[in-house]
């Protein structure tokens, strides 16, 4: 059932930024506190086992909202814990979301570079 | 006039400039806008388990956010990604291509005043919040999990 997946993904990846513009019209929270507050709502959610059960449906409605990115952190430290112990604690978040990190700085540098600002 | 009035009266003037978003429309189409990033998300996902059916699931996703943040960075080059976002505010903010035009947007604009004060710097104005929330959330959630695991 393709069509389904899809409608779902829209649905609840259209609501979760939804809450975020709602955030936005009420309490006039800047991008970096919205950004900051649905990361870790996303550590918090996988911490207590919530996320699996609806990325199982919602797929990317809730992997590529930013909560996915925190998500990602927490599966990773985790994951890290089990495997090396202490120093897992350390190393799981980022090595989990590495790849994300490392493509956002170095595509923002190489465009960065390639383009110009536009007069606002 | 003494100071209180004077907070009041300029309070006053604030808010009866500053501009208002209608709330219904931006609430639309942050949804909308929102839930077209996630299915374009999806379909790459698709595409890159159909192509590659070898590689895990996590990968997979790995790949689909490097894409996305490749396209946002790219879009916010050209200037298009800043219109999307007047235009959807909370739905092109809060998808991940939202982490990387609130990198992109400032090395763009900042170029002018030098690449490492000026580009460099600016970039984690907004990204650097978000690295520091994840990486001390993690290590406590990890340090949470180790206790429970002993």
């Amino acid at each position: 059932m393709m069509f389904l997946d899809y409608l779902w993904v829209f649905l609840v990846g259209g609501t979760i930024c939804m809450i975020g513009e709602i955030l936005i019209i009420a309490t006039n929270i800047t991008s970096a506190r919205i950004l900051v507050l649905f990361e870790l709502t996303g550590v918090f959610l996988e911490a207590i086992g919530v996320f699996s059960f609806v990325s199982d449906f919602a797929k990317a409605g809730i992997n590529v909202p930013i909560v996915g990115f925190g998500a990602s952190l927490a599966r990773g430290v985790i994951g890290a814990v089990k495997t090396n112990g202490l120093l897992g604690i350390f190393s799981g978040g980022l090595m989990a979301t590495a790849a994300g990190i490392s493509a956002a700085v170095f595509f923002a540098y190489i465009f960065g570079l390639i383009f110009k600002a536009k007069t606002k | 006039m003494n100071r209180e009035q004077r907070n009041l009266a300029y309070n006053k003037y604030v808010s009866a400039k500053i501009p208002k978003t209608k709330a219904w429309p931006s609430l639309f189409n942050s949804f909308w806008v929102g839930g077209l990033i996630c299915c374009i998300g999806q379909g790459i996902n698709d595409l890159i388990l159909l192509f590659f059916p070898s590689i895990s699931e996590q990968s997979a996703w790995a790949y689909t956010l490097v894409v996305l943040i490749f396209l946002a960075s790219f879009l916010t080059g050209l200037g298009v990604y800043d219109k999307i976002g007047k235009f959807a505010g909370g739905g092109s903010i809060v998808p991940i291509t939202g982490f990387s035009n609130s990198i992109s947007s400032p090395a763009v604009e900042f170029k002018n005043e030098g690449i490492i004060y000026g580009m460099c710097v600016k970039m984690f104005t907004i990204a650097g919040p978000v690295i520091v929330a994840g990486i001390v959330s993690s290590v406590i959630v990890g340090f949470i999990y180790w206790i429970f695991l002993i």
